[in-house]
């Protein structure tokens, strides 16, 4: 204990003492979100599940919903939303929204995948919309280069070249698509959760769609050419870094060319 | 009063008055007197540091090796991102060391082991009417020298090449032209020999049916044909992109004239932001705000684009659309003024539209 109170004033002390502070924090925040993976393995619906799903319904989402998923002041109807949207909105954890605001965030699924596939075939039974996608389309056997040009075209400007996600009006953005399953980009192309715009299969075919989920979990795969991305956000990340890292050594330098030498 | 001192022993206490500080208080200390470096007294420090020196120039050649082997050596011929990523690390390192190791090389030489004495130089009162009359003479002298005077062939073919040498300059400046004149008024969009312009899918160029755009949808939309040019198909397609989306019609509110513009809620805006041309594509389908995310310039599509917020100063120009016999989605005329950001004859052209 002696010998650590001497070399607190050490100069490397602080470098060390911030490490650390940073180590435990990245530590924590990284067991803290641990991510949900949520894969649900069969698209029909048999009348129990449904059955079972009204009942799931009516206790934890009529409140907004309304009974029957007929809407509310607090919340859309849901008739005519499809199994895609209650297995992207339950799975990724949006739903139950944690509370009113202008975003219902991603947050560890409130409902297990049975219990999803239940709530999912009831509200399919209310009226038809698109349903859960099939395997074969999420398969990231497509072709990544027609995947990243559509991509590109239909899905960069919000959320950036890199899948890195990016802010919108008044408190909304547009979230990452890195540690997204493919089964719930492709719900969220054809049902446009939230402020998205609907990607249906007549804008986006099947196949083009399979083939932006190739391209995405290509690039997650393989990460960015260039080494540290930070972030992919662009200049405002690389701008701060080159204020702060690059500053620093311009003045470290400085201070050694005007320094005596012992 | 409290007792006021400034220090010197001298004074007594009293309240300084006028007069009294005029003795320089300060000397001028001159130079420090000169301090040896280690260097300068153990020939080991000094053997030493000129190790160090020559280990940075070292490393300098290292990082210039490291530069060519990693340039010549890894072929990326059908590399994998991973190598593509190796082979920039080892440049941008070989790079850093090839020229850190020449900087700090020389400036630790210059440092540890090149004389370090200061010099003072005095500086010299200045003589104006010496100083002036000996430059004169110096001009004087070119002039005669030169003989600039006395050969009026010389002295005029000179004047003549000094004036014509910056005609090169002009006439590549020429080739920034020619002026655009009205094409940035006009874009693919207008019907060709009676035939409307098809709105079709941006990349591939399929045509879009008006059942295919269901309500929050947002297409991004080139006109047909655009995928068929040969030559200026960036320019053109830069001026005619286009955003498509469906809302209910209820909340569209349309003014006078513009109400066959759009066809069962589905409308068609210019991408191309009013305040620089950045593209807006960033839709919110429920908000039904459009956000350009360069300057976060808002438009409300229910009211025609009109800018809700940010720098941008006009509405979003709205594409006329109409449905064709087959169901296709077809645009009636071109934009009713000029798209994008403002330029010098934006106004003329706008009128000359409109006319």
């Amino acid at each position: 204990m002696k010998a650590l109170s001497q070399k607190r004033r050490h100069p490397l002390a602080v470098i060390a003492l911030l490490l650390m502070g940073l180590l435990v924090t990245g530590g924590l925040y990284a067991v803290a979100t641990t991510v949900n993976e949520a894969k649900a393995s069969t698209t029909s619906f048999s009348a129990n599940d449904t059955a079972e799903g009204e009942k799931l319904f009516a206790a934890n989402c009529a409140t907004c919903h309304g009974m029957g998923a007929s809407g509310s002041q607090a919340g859309p109807s849901l008739v005519g939303v499809g199994a895609a949207a209650v297995d992207f909105q339950v799975g990724t954890g949006r739903m139950p929204m944690q509370m009113n605001g202008p975003q219902a965030y991603k947050k560890p699924a409130q409902f297990n995948d049975e219990q999803t596939h239940q709530l999912s075939a009831y509200v399919a039974s209310l009226g038809a919309g698109p349903a859960i996608p099939e395997e074969g389309l999420l398969d990231e056997k497509g072709d990544a280069a027609a995947g990243g040009e559509l991509f590109r075209v239909n899905c960069a400007m919000c959320h950036n070249a890199a899948a890195a996600g990016g802010a919108l009006t008044r408190g909304k953005f547009a979230p990452a698509l890195a540690d997204v399953s493919g089964k719930h980009i492709y719900e969220a192309m054809v049902t446009g959760p939230q402020n998205m715009p609907v990607f249906s299969d007549a804008n986006v075919t099947p196949e083009g769609k399979r083939d932006i989920i190739t391209f995405l979990k290509q690039i997650e795969a393989n990460g960015s050419p260039g080494g540290a991305d930070l972030g992919a956000l662009g200049p405002v990340a690389e701008g701060l870094f080159v204020w702060v890292a690059g500053l620093g050594v311009i003045i470290a330098f400085t201070i050694w060319l005007t320094s005596r030498t012992s | 009063m409290g007792n006021h001192s400034d220090g010197s022993p001298n004074h007594s206490g009293t309240v300084a008055t006028a007069g009294q500080n005029e003795v320089e208080k300060f000397q001028d200390p001159g130079i420090p007197p000169h301090r040896l470096r280690l260097a300068d007294t153990d020939p080991k420090a000094a053997k030493r540091a000129e190790r160090q020196v020559a280990i940075l120039f070292g490393a300098s050649v290292l990082g210039t090796l490291l530069f060519l082997v990693a340039y010549f050596a890894i072929d990326l011929g059908d590399a994998s991102i991973a190598t593509i990523r190796l082979q920039n690390a080892l440049l941008g390192l070989g790079t850093a060391f090839a020229m850190l190791g020449i900087g700090t090389g020389i400036v630790h030489w210059a440092k540890a082991l090149m004389p370090d004495h200061e010099v003072s130089e005095e500086r010299h009162a200045i003589r104006t009417e010496d100083d002036r009359k000996a430059a004169v003479r110096i001009v004087d002298d070119i002039v005669e020298e030169t003989g600039i005077k006395r050969r009026p062939l010389i002295r005029n073919t000179l004047l003549g090449a000094v004036a014509l040498a910056p005609l090169p300059a002009l006439a590549i400046f020429g080739d920034l032209g020619p002026r655009p004149d009205n094409k940035l008024a006009h874009t693919m969009w207008a019907p060709q020999e009676g035939k409307l312009k098809r709105l079709t899918r941006d990349p591939d160029g399929t045509p879009i049916k008006a059942s295919d755009v269901t309500i929050g949808s947002a297409f991004h939309v080139i006109p047909e044909g655009l995928n068929e040019l040969h030559e200026g198909k960036l320019n053109e397609k830069a001026k005619a992109v286009v955003l498509l989306m469906r809302l209910d019609p209820a909340s569209l509110n349309p003014s006078e004239g513009r109400e066959d513009w759009s066809y069962n809620g589905i409308v068609a805006y210019s991408k191309i932001c009013t305040h620089v041309g950045c593209p807006v594509a960033l839709y919110e389908q429920q908000t039904h705000h459009l956000l350009c995310p360069c300057h976060q310039s808002t438009f409300d599509l229910t009211n025609e684009c009109k800018v809700i917020f940010g720098p941008a100063s006009r509405p979003l120009p709205q594409l006329p659309i109409a449905v064709d016999d087959e169901g296709y989605l077809v645009a009636t005329s071109d934009f009713n003024e000029p798209v994008g950001p403002s330029y010098w004859e934006r106004d003329e052209h706008e009128r000359s539209i409109k006319s």
